[in-house]
């Protein structure tokens, strides 16, 4: 079993790179001892039950909690994407898609890149009149429009239906193969985990307990088993009719 | 559809829907013809009081030295308009509004911003404000008009006073109310401290804000009567406190609805800044 990810030494430098890293809440440790690389370009997904530090972990890399021990070399502004979308209600979409970048016509960068969710006529709608899966669209879009090194996915369609979710991978799959940045999925969700990921790690007692490389769709069935033993599920239940 | 004459009287209400109504659409139907006829209810009845008001002041019942008939008023109202006085006393009541409202609303925000974003700043402001506020601060004015005298300075600071403590308030609590995780996005968006400030603080914070300019308008106004009807020499306190002492209540009657009508016109300039600032808002907004 791969306790330890660290991938042979390449020539160009990972998306991030996560050496011993530890976190506590007071006397809960958290993360212990966890050691992860990403590089430019692969989609890795985090699977972990409920509480497991999954969250805890995608904070630290986004810069947004400390972290009490090991080193964590991440791009300085890593792209997040929120499990609640977290669109500004008083700002129009391309308001919202551009908020933070720093260019000179962030008018038709917003354009650009609310028409790859496919929001391209909707500029100047407010986010109240969208669906859930419209608004993490535009969520997506203003993540991916700082041409981040590193995306980070927290839960991103766990509040969708089925269906939207399903059009949701799709799209991911789509800008991700053209901006090419580090992803880091966390999800609770292995069939999300199977469709979207390159590698799937699994967390367990603050550290990566099993490693999982997804070889094209053959592999599926038997991830899916091995990956649900590992999260503590006995194999009895059937994989989605594909 | 004679809508309108169904509801006039409470019957309509009760009344079973006729034709192919289906059971349905029964519910909607109620609502939209009882929202119109009380509507046409809530305008009716001050007419009609007004309109027995001016029928009793004709008929000799109303003596004009209590009430004078509306259309008196009216009279006297275009008479003071055509000599000028009226017009320019409003203006002078208006110009110690205004200059009140901007002086304790801007102190009231600046505070209230102060408050909301530091811990440090509410230890060493928010107590005191709070102290001073639980004043009723009409109660102070005796002592502002030995510090002011009885100027301009003296009902400008009134009103300034009566501004400052919804506005610091709502300030406050409309930055607190700031959703944490708007917040926090902003953050990872790479926005600085200002831009932080500008882009979701001060927007997330402007509907509790605009409440507390709302009624910041309501204490102005009150302010502004009790502070022109001391020693005014211009201005419709001043107008009201001079018919005073000729017995002309159709004068005073006057500058009791001007009172009213500026209030009324200030609270709806505030309801149309809501509905501009806050299109965005649901509860606001005209934007679909």
């Amino acid at each position: 079993m791969t306790l330890h990810v660290v991938p042979a030494l390449t020539a160009v430098s990972p998306a991030v790179m996560v050496t011993n890293l530890r976190r506590a809440y007071g006397n809960r440790v958290v993360i212990e001892n966890l050691n992860l690389r990403i590089e430019r370009g692969e989609f890795v997904a985090l699977l972990g039950e409920s509480g497991c530090g999954k969250t805890t972990l995608l904070r630290a890399l986004a810069g947004l909690d400390p972290v009490d021990g090991g080193r964590i070399a991440a791009p300085r502004r890593p792209a997040v994407v929120f499990q609640e979308h977290r669109l500004l209600p008083w700002d129009s979409l391309w308001r919202n898609v551009s908020l933070g970048l720093q260019v000179g016509n962030p008018r038709d960068r917003a354009a650009t890149a609310l028409a790859e969710v496919g929001l391209g006529d909707r500029l100047d709608d407010w986010p109240r009149n969208l669906s859930g899966g419209q608004a993490q669209r535009v969520a997506l879009a203003r993540a991916l429009v700082q041409e981040p090194e590193l995306l980070l996915l927290d839960e991103p369609f766990a509040a969708l239906d089925a269906l939207t979710r399903i059009r949701m991978h799709d799209l991911v799959r789509e800008l991700v193969a053209t901006h090419r940045p580090g992803v880091f999925l966390v999800t609770h969700d292995v069939d999300e985990a199977i469709a979207l990921a390159d590698r799937i790690l699994v967390m367990r007692d603050g550290r990566i307990a099993f490693e999982h490389r997804t070889r094209g769709r053959g592999g599926a069935s038997i991830a899916r088993t091995e990956l649900l033993a590992e999260l503590g599920v006995g194999a009895t239940h059937p994989a989605p009719a594909a | 559809m004679s809508n309108l004459e169904q509801t006039a009287s409470p019957v309509a209400f009760d009344a079973a829907p006729r034709g192919d109504t289906t059971a349905a659409h029964i519910p909607r139907r109620r609502l939209e013809i009882g929202r119109r006829g009380l509507q046409l209810l809530s305008w009716l009845a001050p007419a009609i009081l007004l309109v027995v008001w001016e029928l009793l002041a004709r008929g000799g019942w109303l003596s004009p030295q209590v009430l004078p008939a509306p259309s008196k008023v009216i009279g006297t109202a275009f008479r003071l308009t055509t000599s000028g006085s009226l017009l320019n006393d409003l203006g002078v009541s208006l110009l110690r509004a205004v200059a009140g409202f901007a002086i304790g609303g801007g102190v009231g925000f600046v505070l209230g911003t102060l408050v909301g974003f530091s811990r440090i700043a509410e230890a060493a402001i928010d107590r005191s404000v709070q102290m001073i506020r639980a004043i009723p601060f009409l109660a102070a004015l005796p002592l502002v008009i030995v510090w002011l005298g009885v100027g301009e300075a003296e009902k400008i600071f009134l009103v300034a006073l009566g501004v400052t403590f919804p506005i610091y308030i709502n300030t406050t609590l409309g930055i607190r109310q700031v959703d944490p995780k708007l917040v926090e996005l902003g953050r990872v968006q790479g926005l600085g401290t200002l831009e932080l400030i500008r882009r979701i603080v001060l927007p997330g914070a402007l509907p509790s804000i605009l409440t507390g300019v709302r009624y910041a308008l309501a204490t102005a106004w009150l302010a502004l009567v009790v502070a022109e009807t001391i020693g005014a020499q211009s201005g419709i306190g001043f107008l009201a406190m001079d018919a005073r002492e000729f017995l002309r209540t159709d004068v005073i009657v006057l500058t009791i609805v001007i009172y009213a009508l500026i209030g009324v016109a200030a609270d709806g300039i505030a309801r149309s800044l809501e509905r501009r600032l806050l299109a965005w808002h649901p509860n606001y907004g005209s934007a679909r």
